[in-house]
């Protein structure tokens, strides 16, 4: 069963060649086109399923050494040899899971939410194309491929937030995607290139295997640059800016790929690299510091924003940071499991808020909602779990993944505590802003206008069912992995062990030990470990609760004091509104002149330069033609002089 | 007793009416003279070969010579010919004056 | 044979007669009074032949030279009805004649230089002129036209054929 498991990604090819060729051609039906698309998602998560079981049936300390499925030789090269090769391993087939899974209830979703967008064939075909590269990426088996995936990845989010690309605002956001994408990529690019450079190849199992043989120095600049591309695929700071512009595209869209998958690969790929990563406490130190910086900044950024899915992508964006968080301190499996329950709560809450806007005839600014609770009940109380889920309330998936997560950034031998007290803060903002969220579109007074008020209406089916099956997740997705304190196996961290290790010891040193001997660890100096755990997970809890009192009480009972409140810290309001102005600053650091730098290039010297030379070439061979042609001059004694000057010529060699 | 006229004569003579006969083919005006010019540079190296075959004591030479002046029995017929046609068409034989195949 | 008093007095005569015509027949004005000259230089050439013991030739020469192209050639011309050159005291010779006559001049060194510097290359043949005296002249041409040069005899009676065939044609009267 293992060996098949290149259909995996093959499905959902086929759909895309199927639905982009076949059905645009033909103008296929939209019954057939949603049809296959959903069936070729269906497969692929049905295959996971089985080779995930095919997984369990063998012992534990087998599963990390399956061997690759080798579909054939793609570059061999003198040395160097490249092969298309799937992994499968505890790792890569959580992480298919996760993609097929989500990506087959979303495409079920979509076909409800774009029925009436002419685009549809359009949109199917891109949608399969994307998870079919989000597939290559988590199975494949070496850099190379998996770069190939990468790429296809941003390629595809690119088509899909620029799906409407009729108008200006989804066309440059997806533009802004790519590029700042492509920034992060250089970044990938180069570590890549450094790996081969000093390991030779680029196979997962021989540059794991050669790992160790590499010094610490390079070892810190191959994952600092592999770090980069993980900052611009998954929006750390400082290349976050184009997530919440991708909220141009298709609402289904954002929960698939800004959710749940496509900016989860960052979180994959260092917990791919864990062993490159533990050989360079430095970057350990730079990833979870950036991730936790991330975290609250855009936490920040959330508090304030009105329109329903730029708070969804700020939130998303700070838990990304989490997860960066988690792997940054060592705690690999961690990091992945807040993946998992995030792509189920978050993808709900897009889904959630896509659902809200086909209520409320696509708006989708939180001032003019309020009070659906009544009319859009499954949407209500799916949405319901899922903010209960973000927000760490305990007995929901995301209170176990995000408390592990501080846990491990408090107690871990990369870990310190000031990491902790970062993330804690980001816990109570996000429980706030979520909750803020929640209450002002659902409960309260509805401040919609009258027309839209009359066309309030639940979601059909199609697109209710995959909102309760998610939900459903977000609820019970986290009991694979409860705490050993709480009674649990964590099944889900014993499952990864084999391929992430276990939990993490450090390698003798950490860089906040070697800054602060005196507060790295502290979880192992300050009382026993046990009850520290417990202590903060009640802390965290705390904090949650904290956090939704005071959005009950600015949203639900006063609600006039906020505007109050805004008008107090009236330029602390308008710096974090305005995002703290950072699209400006990049315009003008870096767009501007880059844009200078292009139309110079484009005027001066491709017209300039290069098209001058190409006209003077020809010019030059006119000119000479001009000259030269005079020498037929019709008269033929010319001729005869020039045959007998020629023969002169010719003597001379012959008589030396 | 003078020293035996050795081929080195025959080639200066023949030399001699060839360089003649290329002169001729570049000043004269007259297409018909040209042309007979022509024909005398082509018995300057008839001349040229007979010498050399009889120094050598080998028929090619002779051979050459009698191809030699087959073809240019030949071409005296076309060229002629050719001078005809022209003269019917342009009313000249003057060479200045038959340019039309320029630039 | 060759080196003899008698010899010598012929070439010598020969040549000059024969380079003297050549001046002629370049200068002249009136193109029939080049024709004679050209006819005077092929017969002296023809004597040349006979001083290198090719009597064949010689005939041919005359035969074919001075009797058939020159008479084309004087027929062309009364055809034509050319007149004659324009008659002026002073012809100026235009740059590019000067040049060709220098560059002439230089082939003509050229030429000289080239026999006199080197020794006549080419191994000796098996006809000495006892021996063709001995096999007959004509009869060893034409047996050597029939071995050794049947190739380049298929193709001049060939050029001989569109020769024929190409006069006709071109002498055509217009419709």
């Amino acid at each position: 069963m293992i060996e098949l498991v290149w259909l995996i990604p093959l499905f959902p090819a086929i759909g895309f060649l199927f639905n982009g060729l076949i059905g645009k051609w033909l103008d296929l039906d939209k019954r057939i086109v949603g049809s296959v698309a959903c069936l070729a998602l269906g497969l692929s998560f049905l295959f996971s399923i089985l080779i995930f079981f095919s997984l369990l049936k063998l012992p534990p300390e087998a599963r990390a050494a399956v061997p690759d499925k080798v579909l054939f030789d793609w570059i061999v090269s003198g040395d160097f040899k490249t092969v298309i090769g799937y992994k499968v391993d505890p790792l890569s087939i959580v992480m298919a899971l996760v993609v097929s899974g989500v990506s087959f209830f979303i495409h079920i979703y979509s076909v409800g939410y774009m029925h009436d967008d002419p685009g549809f064939t359009r949109y199917f075909a891109y949608l399969n194309l994307f998870v079919f590269m989000m597939l290559t990426l988590v199975l494949a088996n070496n850099f190379l491929l998996m770069f190939v995936g990468w790429e296809g990845v941003g390629l595809c989010s690119y088509l899909l937030i620029g799906f409407w690309f009729d108008r200006d605002a989804p066309a440059n956001a997806g533009k802004k995607a790519f590029v700042v994408n492509r920034v992060g990529d250089f970044g990938f690019l180069l570590g890549i290139f450094l790996i081969f450079a000093n390991l030779g190849t680029l196979g997962f199992n021989e540059v794991f295997a050669k790992a160790p043989f590499l010094d610490t120095a390079t070892a810190t600049i191959i994952t600092l640059m592999l770090f980069v591309g993980a900052a611009g695929k998954s929006a750390q700071i400082p290349l976050y800016v184009w997530l919440p512009d991708a909220m141009e595209g298709p609402t289904p869209v954002s929960s698939l790929i800004h959710a749940a998958t496509m900016v989860t690969s960052g979180v994959y790929m260092i917990a791919r690299c864990h062993l490159l990563y533990s050989m360079a406490p430095i970057s350990m130190a730079v990833v979870a510091i950036v991730g936790a910086a991330t975290a609250l900044y855009a936490a920040s950024m959330g508090l304030l924003q009105f329109d329903i899915k730029r708070v969804l992508a700020y939130s998303t964006i700070s838990q990304l940071g989490y997860m960066f968080l988690a792997v940054g301190v060592g705690a690999f499996s961690a990091g992945i499991f807040h993946l998992m329950t995030h792509a189920f709560f978050k993808g709900l809450l897009f889904l959630g808020a896509g659902s809200v806007m086909h209520a409320m005839s696509g708006e989708l600014d939180m001032r003019r909602m309020g009070g659906i609770w009544k009319r859009t009940p499954i949407t209500f109380l799916t949405f319901l779990m899922a903010t209960l889920a973000i927000a760490g309330i305990p007995g929901f998936s995301g209170f176990f993944s995000k408390d592990e997560i501080l846990w491990q950034a408090f107690s871990s031998s990369h870990g310190h505590v000031y990491l902790w007290a970062v993330g804690a803060v980001a816990a109570g903002l996000t429980a706030f802003y979520m909750f803020r969220l929640f209450f002002t579109t659902f409960l309260g007074r509805c401040r919609a206008s009258e027309e839209v008020q009359k066309h309030i209406h639940e979601s059909p089916p199609i697109m209710t069912i995959p909102l309760m099956v998610l939900a459903l997740l977000s609820v019970i997705g986290g009991y694979v992995g409860i705490p050993h304190i709480l009674g649990g196996r964590n099944f889900f961290h014993e499952f990864l062990a084999p391929v992430l290790g276990g939990l993490p010891e450090g390698t003798g040193h950490t860089a906040f030990s070697l800054v602060r001997p005196a507060f790295a660890g502290a979880g192992a100096a300050v009382g026993s470990g046990v009850n520290m755990e417990l202590l903060l997970m009640g802390v965290s809890v705390a904090i949650a609760i904290i956090g939704i009192s005071i959005a009950f009480y600015l949203y639900i009972w006063k609600t006039e004091v906020p505007k109050r409140l805004g008008e107090r810290f009236k330029t602390i309001y308008t710096i974090v509104f305005n995002k703290y102005y950072v699209d400006e600053i990049y315009d003008a650091c870096f767009v501007n002149s880059t844009k200078k730098l292009g139309t110079f290039l484009w005027r001066r010297f491709d017209d300039g330069v290069v098209d001058r030379s190409v006209n003077l070439v020809a010019d030059l061979m006119l000119w000479l033609a001009s000259v030269l042609r005079r020498i037929q001059t019709g008269y033929v004694q010319n001729y005869a002089l020039g045959i007998i000057l020629g023969a002169v010529i010719i003597i001379i060699f012959l008589i030396r | 007793m003078p020293p035996s006229v050795t081929p080195l004569y025959f080639f200066i003579v023949s030399a001699l009416i060839f360089a003649i006969g290329a002169v001729g083919v570049l000043i004269r005006r007259n297409a018909i003279v040209v042309f007979m010019c022509i024909e005398m540079m082509l018995s300057a190296v008839n001349l040229s070969f007979i010498a050399a075959a009889h120094y050598l004591n080998s028929l090619d030479g002779v051979l050459m010579v009698f191809f030699v002046m087959t073809v240019a029995a030949a071409e005296a017929a076309i060229g002629l010919a050719i001078f005809v046609l022209l003269f019917r068409g342009r009313k000249t034989i003057r060479m200045d004056e038959i340019n039309l195949l320029k630039w | 044979m060759t080196g003899n008093i008698f010899y010598w007095i012929v070439f010598i005569l020969t040549s000059l007669a024969a380079v003297f015509a050549a001046v002629m027949v370049i200068t002249r004005r009136n193109p029939i009074h080049s024709a004679m000259f050209l006819i005077l230089n092929f017969l002296c050439i023809a004597v040349l032949y006979l001083l290198l013991n090719s009597q064949f030739i010689a005939i041919i020469q005359v035969m074919i030279y001075a009797g058939a192209i020159m008479m084309l050639v004087i027929f062309v011309i009364m055809l034509l009805s050319v007149e004659e050159e324009e008659r002026r005291r002073k012809i100026p010779v235009p740059l590019a004649k000067m040049l060709g006559m220098v560059l002439v001049f230089i082939l003509f060194a050229q030429l000289i230089v080239g026999v006199a510097v080197r020794a006549l290359p080419g191994e000796q043949g098996e006809f000495t002129p006892e021996r063709i005296a001995e096999l007959g002249d004509i009869k060893t041409i034409a047996g050597l036209l029939f071995t050794k040069f049947l190739f380049p005899f298929e193709l001049a009676s060939i050029i001989l054929l569109v020769g024929i065939i190409g006069a006709v044609i071109l002498s055509k009267k217009e419709r």
